[in-house]
């Protein structure tokens, strides 16, 4: 049963995908969906059994490859973090797969998108099943795929091929920290099976390891390693650059996997390590600064964003930065609900999004919409309900995780806390305001739509509002019923799963926080409603003008152009990398200085110099004698000096010589361009 | 005759076949050829059925006396024990099948595209198939650098004669130049240690010993040779070339046997055989190979032609083996004995589709290309396929060469380790580059006006990739059961 759970979505993407011309429309939906949902009941089996019951499971396949100590083997894990995971995966994408039929359903290559989904859905089940890291990997680098697939999934725009691109290659900078943090695991502990190396992390945390020559301590090096390839898949700050681009993908993939499974993977790959990573304190600082810090820039970006998906996007990654944060506080299992319960309020604003641009002829920029309140009331409460969820209004599904994060932060009273709890709170107003100018900008504000798109305007079909009737009131309930099992006190839910030091676990103290600090994030919602109101419905004209001013602008600038991040990646280090492989790599060296030091310099060098060895064979005898003279001479010289000349046969002058003259040459055609200019 | 030479003989059988057939009964002579080669194949396979896991000793020995064997005094010199020997051992094993699996492929990728000289280009191949298995298992010095250079030949002739365009003649002789250069060092040096151990048996001289200096020395003329062909950085410029000027199926040979021929050289001879000098040495092939995984990856991310991109890609990859090999450790070289294979599947993959597209547009300019996905999906589905197989992605078999040779590298020097990482991000800057180009985007009409999507054959003839790159990347064991004995002797004999 419980490989069941993984095959299935598998067999679904294997039979739509490459036999979808002969199922067809129909066979491919109902293969891929119903793979899926048969995938989430057992799934749900499986959570009875395994959290509830508290009986984890090991399931080992047969190995996957071994050389001498090395073996990574093909098994499955189920504990409470992965049957949680596994409700999260399956129930979303059960759901998107639905909303799915009705979105895509027009589009004529509706077999391949259920291909994509479904073997995403795999690749994610794989990621979470895992039980060492060599299969985490798979799963890992997997999901990276179906992304790159699905974003790209109408290729022929050319913005989403550039994005996909995007987002498989920063993925991949993260990945590359990712497989090295794997190595060193292997290097110090000699095995990449996850109960083994948690195990052994207490006894190990005191050993020093060479990385680039510098002595580090293992378990940080470790730790940050890793924490590169949660940044790249979690989106946080440095590498989060592909996910506002990822929004090119059809909106139904926004939801599932770039809000509410794939870019929790990060989250989850710390909660999973967790017994490395508290006894690593140091890399914990590093993430719960990183995770603030993603917190803050990502929600000050989405203030200011004009595109429907974009703002939504952003503060997914915003709330990826309070998760990612409160595990670098040591509160995994908070990480891990307030992921969770994102994953049901977020899904929800991408599908009710995906409802409004499908409504309004593909429409994504919010400036040309407005009004629309009346004409889609349905899709309006939803939406209503998940940003409700999502600012943490009082009992709803955010609240619960969002609070008790704040709360958790505060009561640590170390830099780290401090730190992340001022950007934290700061967050809360920012999350209201860009939450409720999507709101209002969307419905209520004056509409700015085409009459055309108007007048084909509906509310989204029932195979589309069902998905969202479910996910709201998964938006509505799942954190008032979670909360006591995932995030009580004492509960025994996670049993190993989850590994917290007693002396970093604050849940009590979070309790005895002063009764102010727990209604500022209230107050600071309310504030960022408000805020809202004035900026976009009643003062349209207050914000106008405050965005004329000249630092308004440049303020206004800074954040639409998201800081400037993908300007200074594209011009300092993509544009030279590109201009390195052509001009250095390629044009100096492969058809320059190796090319005259090869072939060509050889087939030259030999004609001129047999004409000009032949010019000395003129006939003459002093000709000749000349040159055995001057040969005993030098023989004579080379003998008797040899005691000097050796020193110059030393081989790095080789080296200088043969490194000046590749640049020489660079040089010097560079020159000789100059003069022509 | 034991199976090794029936092995070895058989494509010279079907060459024999092959004279008697008249040139213009092009059918029959590409028939003839192709069950030759499949039958070849076939038979390789019960090479690996009844090879004998549990042992490092060479297995299926045969030797043919060549020489009287008893103190023949030629010019002075006297010959003592000069045979042909010939065996296999783990290392050699998946050499040999790669080589008998990928010439049918060869023949089926030129059915239709190559119409003159159909006689002569199906004996060339069925000849290099041969010389390649006796490179894999001939176990006697001198015989192995004799056939190692007789590859040379038909090689030239293919690149030389069925070759597309007029620069065809100077990436021949590029070719020619670069490996006959470095050989002419190891001939040498096989006269160096035939002069001091008075043989050339590989058995005999992995139990001699040599001196440190002498080492350094024969070591450095045995790499001269092999770092062409791998090819390592300063002397890789004749790949790209020759590889652009080949027909398709050279390019196939060219990319997936004979650019193992010197990392099987380096594994075969560098290592065991001169193991101070292996460690001497291994801080400069490290930096070697570091260099060329950037550079080549780099210069990759600029190329506009399809098979230099490839080209270029096989550059960084093979050094990806090096650095496993001189990692010295089981994972570094069992990896990079996988990676080769993987490499050995994947890059003449990908060479095959831009072949597919060769055949309909002629021209493999990428400015030409674009939207693929449309007018050809099967071909689609299959070369995304490879290029996610080309940039490791795991459940592929490079993923599982690739990350063995990191977890050995990383053992021996972190820091190689993460410069060698940057590979992996660079390797998929320019794969999906590439992928997206041709595959995705708009199609161009003007450029791209044939809309036929691959035939019964070619999907047949790619289709055997697909498979056992899954099956590597999936489930590796039996490669790796069969590596397991050799690679711990040969590192257990040289250190």
């Amino acid at each position: 049963m419980y490989l069941l759970i993984i095959l299935l979505p598998l067999l679904g993407s294997f039979f739509s995908g490459l036999f979808g011309r002969f199922v067809g429309f129909r066979g491919a939906v109902l293969l891929t969906t119903s793979g899926v949902l048969l995938s989430f009941f057992l799934s749900c089996v499986a959570f009875y059994e395994v959290a509830l019951q508290g009986s984890s499971c090991t399931i080992e396949l047969s190995p996957w490859f071994v050389s001498e100590l090395f073996d990574a083997t093909w098994g499955f894990y189920f504990d409470s973090l992965t049957v949680v995971m596994l409700i999260v995966i399956t129930s979303i994408s059960s759901l998107v797969h639905i909303y799915s039929i009705g979105y895509m359903g027009q589009d004529p290559h509706l077999p391949r998108f259920m291909c994509y989904l479904s073997i995403f859905t795999f690749f994610m089940l794989m990621l979470v099943t895992a039980d060492n890291f060599i299969q985490m990997f798979f799963g890992w680098e997997g999901v990276g795929l179906a992304s790159y697939l699905l974003i790209n999934f109408w290729f022929t725009r050319l913005q989403a091929s550039k994005a996909s691109i995007k987002a498989m290659l920063v993925n991949r900078v993260g990945d590359f920290g990712l497989a090295l943090g794997i190595m060193a695991i292997f290097s110090v502990f000699k095995t990449l099976d996850f109960s083994t190396v948690f195990a052994l992390s207490p006894y190990l945390a005191d050993t020093q390891i060479v990385f680039c020559n510098l002595e580090f301590h293992a378990l940080t090096c470790i730790c940050l390693l890793l924490f590169v390839g949660a940044v790249g898949k979690s989106a946080q700050l440095g590498l989060h650059t592909w996910l506002p681009d990822a929004m090119e993908g059809p909106t139904p993939v926004s939801a599932l996997i770039h809000a509410a499974t794939m870019v929790t993977a990060g989250v989850f790959m710390i909660a999973r390590c967790s017994p490395l990573f508290e006894y690593a304190p140091k890399a914990l600082l590093v993430v719960s600064f990183l995770g603030a810090m993603t917190c803050f820039f990502a929600a000050t970006t989405g203030l200011v964003q004009n595109d429907l998906k974009r703002v939504i996007a952003y503060s997914t990654a915003s709330q990826l930065g309070y998760m990612v944060f409160v595990c670098g506080l040591s509160h995994y299992s908070v990480g891990v609900f307030h992921l969770m319960n994102h994953a049901f309020f977020k899904a929800l604003l991408f599908l009710s999004a995906g409802s409004v641009i499908h409504a309004l002829a593909d429409e994504q920029d919010m400036r040309k919409m407005g009004g629309v309140v009346q004409l889609l009331p349905f899709t309006y409460a939803m939406m209503c309900i998940g940003s409700f969820a999502l600012v943490g209004f009082p009992f709803l599904t955010g609240f619960y995780s969002k609070d008790v994060i704040l709360e958790v932060a505060y009561a640590r009273y170390t830099l780290s806390g401090n730190f992340a709890y001022l950007l934290g709170s700061i967050c809360v107003l920012f999350t209201s305001y860009y939450s409720f100018r999507l709101l209002f900008l969307t419905f209520l504000a004056p509409t700015a739509t085409f009459k055309s798109s108007l007048k084909t305007v509906h509310d989204a079909p029932f195979i589309m509002a069902f998905p969202l009737m479910l996910l709201a009131l998964g938006s509505i309930f799942v954190g008032y019923l979670a909360r006591d099992m995932m995030i009580g006190l004492g509960t025994p839910f996670w049993s190993n799963a989850l590994f917290v030091l007693p002396k970093n676990s604050v849940l009590l103290e979070s309790e005895f926080i002063p009764q102010t600090q727990k209604f500022l994030p209230l107050i600071s919602t309310g504030a960022g409603a408000a805020l809202a109101y004035i900026f976009n419905i009643s003062q349209v004209w207050a914000s106008y003008r405050l965005k004329m001013t000249n630092a308004g602008k440049n303020l206004y600038r800074f954040l639409n152009k998201r800081w400037f991040f993908d300007k200074v990646y594209n011009d300092f280090i993509s544009e030279n990398a590109l201009k390195f492989g052509y001009t250095i790599s390629f044009k100096t060296l492969d058809k320059g200085s190796f090319e005259i030091l090869g072939p060509s310099g050889i087939a030259h060098s030999f004609i001129n110099m047999g004409q000009y060895i032949s010019r000395l064979q003129s006939g003459l005898v002093y000709h000749y004698a000349v040159v055995m003279l001057l040969g005993i001479v030098i023989l004579i010289t080379v003998i008797s000096l040899w005691e000097f000349l050796e020193i110059l046969l030393d081989n790095r002058f080789y080296f200088v010589y043969l490194i000046s003259f590749l640049f020489y040459n660079y040089y010097s055609i560079k020159k000789t361009h100059s003069v022509d200019g | 005759m034991s199976l090794i030479s029936t092995i070895l003989f058989f494509p010279l059988f079907g060459v024999l076949i092959l004279l008697f057939v008249p040139n213009w009964k092009t059918q029959l002579i590409r028939r003839i050829a192709l069950n030759t080669s499949l039958l070849t194949f076939l038979i390789s396979l019960l090479l690996w059925i009844e090879f004998d896991n549990s042992t490092a000793r060479f297995q299926f020995f045969e030797t043919f006396s060549g020489l009287p064997s008893n103190g023949t005094s030629i010019g002075g010199f006297s010959f003592s024990g000069f045979n042909f020997l010939f065996g296999i051992d783990g290392i050699s094993l998946f050499f040999i099948i790669l080589t008998t699996f990928l010439i049918p492929i060869c023949i089926l990728v030129s059915w239709t595209s190559i119409q003159t000289y159909v006689k002569e280009y199906c004996i060339a191949f069925l000849v290099l198939e041969s010389l390649l298995i006796a490179v894999f298992s001939v176990l006697d010095l001198l015989l192995f650098y004799v056939f190692f250079e007789s590859v040379l030949i038909p090689m030239f002739i293919i690149i030389g004669v069925w070759g597309s365009r007029e620069r065809k003649i100077r990436a021949a002789y590029q070719f020619f130049l670069y490996t006959l250069l470095g050989s002419v060092f190891m001939l040498l040096a096989i006269l160096l240690i035939y002069f001091q151990t008075g043989t050339t048996d590989l058995e005999i001289l992995y139990c001699s010993n040599w001196s440190e200096t002498r080492q350094i020395f024969l070591w450095l003329a045995f790499f001269a040779s092999f770092a062409v062909k791998v090819p390592m950085v300063p002397v890789h410029i004749w790949l790209p070339e020759a590889h652009v000027e080949a027909p398709t199926a050279g390019s196939v040979i060219l990319a997936g046997i004979l650019l193992k021929l010197g990392t099987y050289g380096f594994l075969r001879f560098s290592i065991p055989l001169f193991p101070f000098a292996t460690f001497y040495f291994t801080p400069l092939i490290y930096t070697l190979s570091i260099l060329a995984i950037v550079y080549t990856s780099l210069t990759t991310l600029r190329q506009i032609d399809l098979k230099k991109i490839i080209a270029y890609s096989s550059v960084a990859h093979m050094n990806f083996v090096t650095l496993g090999l001189f990692s010295l450790n089981t994972q570094g070289i069992e990896g990079s004995i996988l990676l080769m294979v993987s490499h050995g599947l994947v890059s003449p993959a990908l060479f095959l589709c831009i072949g597919i597209l060769y055949d309909r547009h002629k021209t493999r300019l990428l400015r030409y290309y674009a939207g693929c996905g449309r007018t050809m999906p099967l071909f689609a589905l299959l070369f995304v396929f490879f290029t996610m197989a080309n940039i490791s992605l795991p459940g592929t078999s490079s993923f599982i060469g690739e990350f063995l040779v990191f977890v050995g590298t990383y053992q021996n020097n972190s820091f190689i380790a993460m410069l060698a990482a940057t590979g992996m991000v660079l390797g998929a800057a320019y794969g999906l580059w590439l992928c997206n180009r041709l595959v995705y985007g708009v199609i161009k009409p003007h450029f791209i006006n044939e809309w036929c999507d691959i035939t019964r054959r070619e999907f047949w003839m790619l289709l055997p990739f697909v498979i056992s790159i899954l099956w590597i990347g999936i489930y590796p064991e039996p490669f790796l059961d069969a590596l397991h004995c050799s690679v711990s002797n040969l590192i257990s004999h040289g250190m």
